[in-house]
């Protein structure tokens, strides 16, 4: 039981982790329409930053705030640079942009600062504590606790302000919203931005765990691209809870599965995948959308 | 004092001129028809005013040369598009998408004000205020997207084919509740619309395209009165 218990809060930790990338690919594509293959690649870049702050002897939290403000500049300036010159063309040609993006963050940062693996410190204790009788790690529950505190200021921010107001009206008719003055390419630049922040917390709190290296996410961002389809690309609760899912399912399959094991555990969000779009191609929680044309 | 002047203004979609020297005067509080058959331009017309066209030629706007600003540029300086197919936000309730046509000001007692104005010119909205929009009907979306340009305060309204799709007695609710707020606010209008009688109960003087140009230009009694305005646009 015990056992069980740690499992399930250790996924539910991992899950939060790809819920945070996953959320940040459905905001760029609630805002722009394309998938943001990088976005893994971005916080990978971040957290780099923050570890490189550590090393100049500044304490971790400052280390990690700094870092996501520098995210939220290099995804403002990603999308004004680099991504607005294919947003109005051929959506294939700007997905391949965001994989070439992603290619290159990672020999950037392998050039820069090897592709060995470094310590990054964790923001919480190594410790357990009892809960409902069984000891789980402090880790697991803090990182979940800070992705669904930013989830919840994400949600705050989108439907009780001015500014969620904005980003939503561009994401559903860029052109119309600029007919009541939306400055429609700053939004963008935000939405990218605050996308990029939240990959940034996700690779700073998996970091300690993962160990540091370019491709630190490259499975994370399966994941979350695996929850972003069954949660629905529409329904940032339902990628929410996929991604958790995801998370607590491969976890305990490596372990009570036995011929899955470590090696396999890979396939176990896809196998869900291919079950649930048959049943439900809108995914779990997602609306049968009509594409705007 | 002229509020919106066009001069030979020129745009084309790729290598195809579909404006070739459209003239247009509005006056400060006056309202101008824009007649013509299908493809004559006039969609592009109001499309280069808002500047979601490239155009040439000179457009003026309080005396300003606005020609090449963004969008959103032009909006803010109180020229407010509505346009053909109405452009509502469908997944925003109809008071997000009136929150969203007062988006650059600041008065939030002015725009709850304004917001209760727009409710009382269309009371259809009334009761769909918590609806998204894309849950309304064609002529509650047409109320609506009209409310919307009312809540940034414009000094000037490109409509476009307000009545398009509407039932003939939605369409004349619609046109009604625009006449009121033209008279009860002084927004000056630049009217686009195939029903030429409908819109003769709106604009002061109008013009008349054809593939691009001005063929004719008058007031509202100068055109109703001519037989070939009347074959082509009033139904014989
Ligand atoms: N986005 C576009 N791309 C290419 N050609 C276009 C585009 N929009 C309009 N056109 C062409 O430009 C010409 C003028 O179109 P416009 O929409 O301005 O006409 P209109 O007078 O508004 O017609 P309607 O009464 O049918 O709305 C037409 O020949 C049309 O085919
Ligand atoms: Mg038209």
């Amino acid at each position: 039981m015990g056992k069980f218990v740690q499992l399930v809060v250790d996924g539910l930790s991992t899950g939060s982790v790809y819920a945070a990338l996953a959320l940040a690919i459905v905001l760029v594509h609630q805002a722009t329409g394309l998938i943001n293959f990088a976005q893994g690649g971005m916080a990978v870049l971040s957290a780099y930053v923050a570890w490189w702050l550590t090393n100049q002897g500044l304490p971790l939290i400052v280390a990690i705030l700094l870092a996501i403000v520098f995210s939220v500049v290099f995804g403002a300036l990603v999308e004004r640079w680099l991504m607005r010159r294919f947003e109005r063309g051929d959506p294939d040609t700007a997905v391949v942009v965001t994989i070439g993006l992603l290619t290159l963050i990672t020999g950037f940062a392998g050039w820069l600062w090897t592709y060995n693996n470094q310590q990054f410190p964790s923001l919480f204790p190594l410790d357990t504590v009892s809960f409902l009788g069984v000891s789980v790690s402090v880790r697991s529950l803090g990182t979940t606790a800070v992705i669904v505190v930013a989830m919840l200021l994400l949600q705050g921010l989108f439907v009780g302000t001015k500014l969620g107001l904005a980003l939503r009206a561009v994401a559903i008719n860029p052109q119309s919203a600029a007919f009541s003055g939306l400055p429609v390419g700053r939004l963008l630049m935000v939405g990218w931005g605050l996308a990029a922040a939240l990959g940034a917390v996700a690779a700073a709190l998996v970091a300690p765990q993962l160990t540091l290296t370019p491709g630190m996410l490259d499975n994370a961002l399966v994941y979350a691209l695996a929850a972003v389809i069954l949660g629905g690309l529409t329904s940032p609760i339902g990628v929410v809870v996929a991604a958790w899912i995801i998370g607590i399912l491969e976890n305990l399959a490596a372990v009570y599965v036995p011929f899955i094991g470590f090696d396999l555990k890979v396939a176990v969000p896809f196998i869900l995948i291919f079950v649930v779009l048959i049943v439900r191609p809108q995914g779990l929680f997602g609306r049968k959308t009509v594409v705007r044309v | 004092m002229t509020l919106l002047e066009l001069e030979g203004v020129t745009a084309s979609y790729g290598p195809v001129q579909v404006l070739d020297g459209v003239s247009l005067s509005v006056p400060e509080e006056g309202a101008v028809g824009i007649l013509g058959a299908n493809g004559a331009g006039k969609t592009t017309t109001l499309r280069a005013i808002s500047g979601t066209v490239r155009a040439g030629g000179r457009i003026t706007f309080d005396g300003k040369d606005i020609r090449g600003m963004r969008p959103d540029q032009v909006a803010a300086l109180g020229i407010a598009h509505v346009p053909e197919g109405r452009g509502t936000l469908g997944d925003l309730t109809v008071r997000d998408n009136l929150r969203v046509g007062a988006y650059l000001r600041k008065d939030r007692k002015g725009v709850d004000q304004d917001i209760d104005y727009c409710l009382d010119l269309f009371p259809n909205l009334q009761e769909r205020i918590t609806s998204n929009a894309s849950a309304l009907s064609g002529g509650e979306q047409q109320m609506l997207a009209v409310g919307r340009a009312i809540m940034s305060k414009p000094r000037l309204m490109l409509l476009d084919e307000a009545s398009l799709g509407l039932a003939p007695s939605t369409a004349k609710n619609v046109y009604d509740a625009i006449r009121r707020l033209r008279i009860e606010s002084g927004i000056a209008m630049v009217v686009v619309e195939q029903n030429a009688n409908l819109a003769f109960t709106l604009v002061d003087s109008a013009t008349v395209l054809e593939t691009g140009r001005n063929a004719l230009t008058g007031t509202s009694a100068e055109l109703r009165g001519m037989d070939e305005i009347r074959r082509a646009y009033l139904g014989g």
